[in-house]
């Protein structure tokens, strides 16, 4: 989403890059971090929220061959189910599939129109959003963090070829860019992208979202190379690399960590608005995009079909962006009360 | 010195905030006066709460998480527990205060001029802006900023550094303050600059009679301009009196320590420059008793009890300290190496 | 300032070339992609795909075909292929809608964050704040066809309270776009609101800590008079230069997930229907147009910071 500009242009507060001057010796900054974070419940729940969809959906698969003995696709039209003693169709004569039955076994959420359990799909395409969204932010974090370090600490023209290129892509509507290269490769494919696979839209999503941790990196990189531990680190003889990876790298990991779950939620979103628009996950596979997609279409005779997907997709991010609020807050060393001196 | 009665007077101010490792006691018990004319230099490092007595007087401290108590006379009323909207005329007129880093001191989206003007129309709100400006120029001529008129459209990243803390104190000045709070005014300038500042202040006093409070950590200002000295370590008055008292009979071993790390030209080269050593303890969980025990070479039983800040030289009924030692013992103890200062092992104290 | 702009417009003129040559690449010189073959359909032969090939001129060299494409697209000959219309006059059928959209959602939008960022740092840690925060989390979380089919379901179906979908000009009934924008309207916002006024609260918060404040305050200013000459002012400085980037997005496409659910028919759509169809020159020609307001509101954004923070003028 184009708004992720305003929220990724937040400063990472220097201060972790200078001495922790009044604290007690031998409490770093991290673990002080690690003691705030602790204390804040809300962010902590909402971890454990989130932690708990991904367990419900990686159990997809135990869930439909044991619990629902259904597959996400197997479609089951005329097939009938009991529903509180009465015998029902799962799609009804005026194409209108059965709402929630609130049994385990059978249909729990309800069917879509093409007789599929909605239970075990949402449970399966969540897989396939996590997925998906987990290997686009790794693909960008690993990236945009070697970009932003090597045009920062090179700079002159490798940093200008750099810097022009992720522009480029940083001019692009997050959306229409995602949709471009979407189906340009699952239309075209170069070497294993190609087609269904869901490797396609986490490319294109981690590629998508480069420029907007890149360049925060590569601002800090070159405030950082300019410190004097990174001249007294020449003096001794280290390479550029050892530099790099040794010095001016552990810096930048306050702001590697603030960025990690802001990506991942945007990813999220990002694969759902696309699946939505039919350039990321490709039928049959579901994925909640695609899911409240056909729902959609559904409107206004059964809405719960939009509302499921909808509903885990929202709960997702959500406790993704909570979480990782309440990380920012824990790295962030300013103090409730400013003390005058 | 007017015998008059004093145009501020503190008593037993203490300060504290709530945080969420516990209670931090900035100020502890802070009494001191300043007379019309007079002025009375604050001394002491960083974290001795210096700066938050200086603030609290113009309630720039309070917030949710402050904690006051005692009281700080002004023309009869308490600022401490003023009520809002009555300080806020005092602040910027009766009582003005300049601060320490005047480049982030200034916002930078406004015009000097306008700055100024705003505090002039804050506290008098007929008056037109044409005769603000002029009000205005009049004030930054007084300080020694050049082409006044011109400079008052600029924006403060034009000037520099000295000529913006003179603009500050313009400013501070707009409205005939009678108690100037400065609060490490010459700190982030160089030394040229400082003399140049330290005589606008000398002026101002001489021109209007204004009381002047010096926050600074530096005791060649302190030298310089103070009438009357204040020195506080962690969060108490540890010594206060006339600056000569001060200079030629401290009675305070941190004041020793202070004075004695003050570099001389004739000092001995191949020593090195004496500190005090150690650090400035936790304003959380402070010492039991005299807080500058852990750090002083003179300690004994006796300093696990809180000292009294009470005049001990019969002589001098103004000049007062904290520190249970005999006067005669100190007079014997504050001499190292031929000068005033802080002796670096333990001395024994038969 | 006359210097800075026109280095300004060059960096612009640059970045424009740039993305269409990208988009042209992506599409024409992708492995696989070759457009004769798609045009031709899946079951023609070998000869009438060349044959496309030469009436099309795709069997010419790359940026022979790109600067035709150009040249069609700037003197409004670009024709579509594979949709089968005229692209500016396409192109210029969505411009109200989106048009309206992007404005409107923009102005109630930034009108909105100001409030809600302003309130949430004013009371911050209060239970205020902890409510604002948290709709402001949610509002970020929700993307924008899932709220609108919530909206469309609830609101136009169940309670028939504004209808649903479409974009009625304004010319045509001013009353009727105004009705039929409203949720679109607040669709679009919700996300960037959500967004705003965290970093509003956040930049007030930091800005409340600055020297100047204090200074402010010691002058004998009223907390009002604090607030809001000194304190929005500077905080806002950073929020008008995002919000015009922002904007510029949505108009150049950006609101596409906005403009497909409500059925606006609006250049966003446009583009995810080029897009679909592998319609390489209307998506040239919208990307071009995208990257023209993006340039354009990027520049006047820099222009309105500079008026706005005078030390950044004088670099």
């Amino acid at each position: 989403m184009s708004a992720i500009r305003s929220e990724l242009s937040v400063e990472i507060p220097d201060a972790l890059l200078d001495e922790a001057s009044d604290l007690p010796p031998g409490v770093g900054p991290y673990k002080l971090a690690w003691r705030r974070l602790r204390r804040n419940r809300v962010a902590l729940a909402f971890g454990g929220l989130f932690l708990l969809i991904v367990v419900l959906c990686l159990l997809a698969p135990v869930y439909s061959s044991d619990i629902a003995h259904q597959s996400p696709n197997f479609e089951n039209i005329t097939g009938t189910v009991k529903v509180g003693g009465k015998t029902e169709t799962i799609v009804s004569s005026s194409d209108i599939p059965i709402g929630p039955t609130w049994q385990l076994s059978h249909y729990f959420l309800g069917a879509d129109q093409n007789g599929r359990d909605v239970a075990v799909r949402v449970l399966y395409g969540g897989r396939n959003s996590l997925e998906i969204g987990a290997v686009a932010t790794l693909i960008t974090m690993v990236i945009a963090i070697l970009l932003g370090l090597v045009s920062g600490y090179f700079r002159g023209v490798l940093d200008g070829i750099i810097s022009r290129a992720l522009d480029v892509i940083w001019a692009y509507p997050a959306v229409l860019l995602g949709i471009a290269l979407g189906t340009i490769l699952a239309f075209g494919g170069i070497g294993p992208l190609h087609g269904t696979t869901l490797m396609v839209p986490a490319v294109v999503i981690g590629v998508v979202y480069i420029p907007y941790v890149a360049k925060p990196i590569r601002g800090q990189v070159l405030q950082l190379r300019e410190r004097e531990f990174v001249e007294a680190a020449r003096q001794q003889g280290l390479s550029h690399w050892q530099i790099m990876w040794g010095e001016i790298l552990p810096n930048l990991s306050s702001t590697i960590v603030v960025f990690i779950p802001l990506i991942l939620a945007n990813a999220i979103l990002l694969e759902a608005a696309l699946s939505y628009l039919g350039a990321g996950v490709q039928p049959p596979n579901p994925s909640w995009g695609t899911m409240i997609s056909e729902g959609i279409n559904l409107i206004p005779a059964s809405f719960s079909l939009t509302l499921v997907p909808g509903l885990m997709l929202v709960l997702a991010v959500l406790s993704v962006n909570v979480f990782g609020d309440g990380l920012r807050d824990a790295l962030d060393p300013r103090a409730k009360v400013r003390i005058a001196r | 010195m007017s015998a008059a009665a004093p145009l501020l007077e503190v008593s037993d101010l203490k300060v504290s905030f709530e945080t969420e490792d516990g209670t931090v006691k900035a100020v502890d018990g802070v009494s001191f006066s300043v007379r019309a004319g007079e002025v009375v230099a604050v001394v002491g490092e960083s974290g001795s709460g210096k700066s938050v007595t200086a603030m609290t007087l113009m309630g720039l401290t309070r917030g949710p998480n402050a904690r006051f108590e005692g009281v700080a006379t002004f023309e009869g009323r308490d600022l401490v527990a003023a009520p809002e909207d009555e300080l806020r005329r005092i602040r910027g007129g009766d009582i003005a205060m300049v601060f320490q880093d005047p480049m982030s001191s200034l916002d930078p989206v406004y015009r000097i001029g306008d700055q100024i003007v705003e505090q002039i129309r804050a506290h008098d709100n007929e008056i037109s802006k044409a005769a603000a400006l002029d009000r205005a120029v009049e004030l930054m001529e007084r300080v020694g900023v050049p082409n006044a008129r011109a400079r008052l459209r600029s924006y403060p990243h034009e000037f520099s550094g000295g000529m913006r803390q003179r603009v500050m104190i313009a400013m501070a000045l707009s409205c005939s303050p009678k108690l100037l709070i400065a609060d490490e005014p010459t700190t982030a300038l160089d030394v040229t600059i400082q003399a140049q500042i330290l005589e606008e202040l000398r002026q101002l006093r001489q021109d209007t009679g204004a009381g002047i409070i010096l926050v600074t950590h530096d005791l060649g200002v302190v030298a310089d301009i103070a009438d009357r000295v204040v020195v506080m370590y962690a969060g108490r008055v540890v010594e206060q009196g006339t600056l000569d008292e001060l200079f030629y009979d401290p009675q305070h071993p941190y004041t020793w320590g202070l004075l004695g790390s003050i570099t001389r030209v004739d000092s001995d080269r191949s020593k090195r420059l004496p500190a005090i050593p150690g650090t400035p303890p936790s304003l959380l969980r402070p010492p039991q008793g005299c807080h500058f025990r852990p750090r002083c070479p003179h300690a004994f039983e006796k300093c696990t009890e809180v000292p009294e800040l009470t005049a001990r030289v019969p002589a001098n009924p103004d000049h007062l300290d904290r520190c249970w030692l005999e006067p005669e013992r100190k007079r014997k103890l504050r001499v190292v190496d031929g000068r005033i200062g802080l002796a670096s092992e333990t001395t024994v104290i038969a | 300032m006359g210097r800075f702009a026109i280095r300004r417009l060059f960096s612009m003129a640059g970045v424009m070339i740039a993305i269409s040559i990208v988009t042209f690449l992506l599409f024409a010189a992708i492995p696989g992609g070759n457009p004769a073959n798609r045009l031709a359909g899946r079951l023609a032969n070998p000869e009438e795909v060349h044959l496309i090939e030469v009436k099309y001129g795709f069997n010419k060299p790359l940026y022979v075909q790109y600067v035709r494409t150009m040249k069609n697209i700037f003197t409004g000959q670009a024709y579509s292929y594979q949709q089968g219309f005229n692209v500016l006059t396409e192109i210029k059928a969505g411009i109200p809608a989106t048009f309206s959209l992007a404005l409107g959602a923009g102005i109630i939008w930034l009108l909105t964050s100001i409030a809600v960022g302003t309130l949430a740092a004013i009371r911050a840690g209060k239970y205020t704040d902890r409510l604002l925060t948290v709709l402001s989390m949610t509002g970020v979380s929700m993307p924008p066809f899932f709220l609108g089919a919530v909206l469309i379901y609830f609101v136009g179906y169940k309670l028939n309270l504004l209808p649903i979908g479409n974009f009625v000009p304004i010319s045509q009934s001013p009353w009727e776009w105004f009705k039929h924008l409203l949720m679109p309207w607040f669709t679009l916002s919700v996300l960037f609101i959500g967004f705003y006024s965290r970093v509003l609260r956040s930049t007030i918060l930091d800005t409340i800590n600055e020297d100047y404040i204090r200074t402010a305050r010691a002058k004998g200013l009223s907390e009002r008079q604090v607030l809001f000459r000194h304190i929005l002012r500077n905080s806002l400085i950073p929020i008008i230069s995002l919000w015009g980037l922002d904007l510029a997005q949505v108009i150049g496409g950006g609101a596409i997930l906005t403009e497909t659910v409500y059925n606006l028919h609006g250049i966003g759509q446009l583009a995810a229907t080029a897009i679909s169809n592998l319609d390489i020159i209307t998506l040239m020609a919208i990307t071009l147009l995208t990257a023209f307001f993006v340039v354009l509101l990027s520049a006047v954004t820099d222009i309105v910071y500079a008026l706005l923070d005078p030390r950044i003028r004088l670099s």
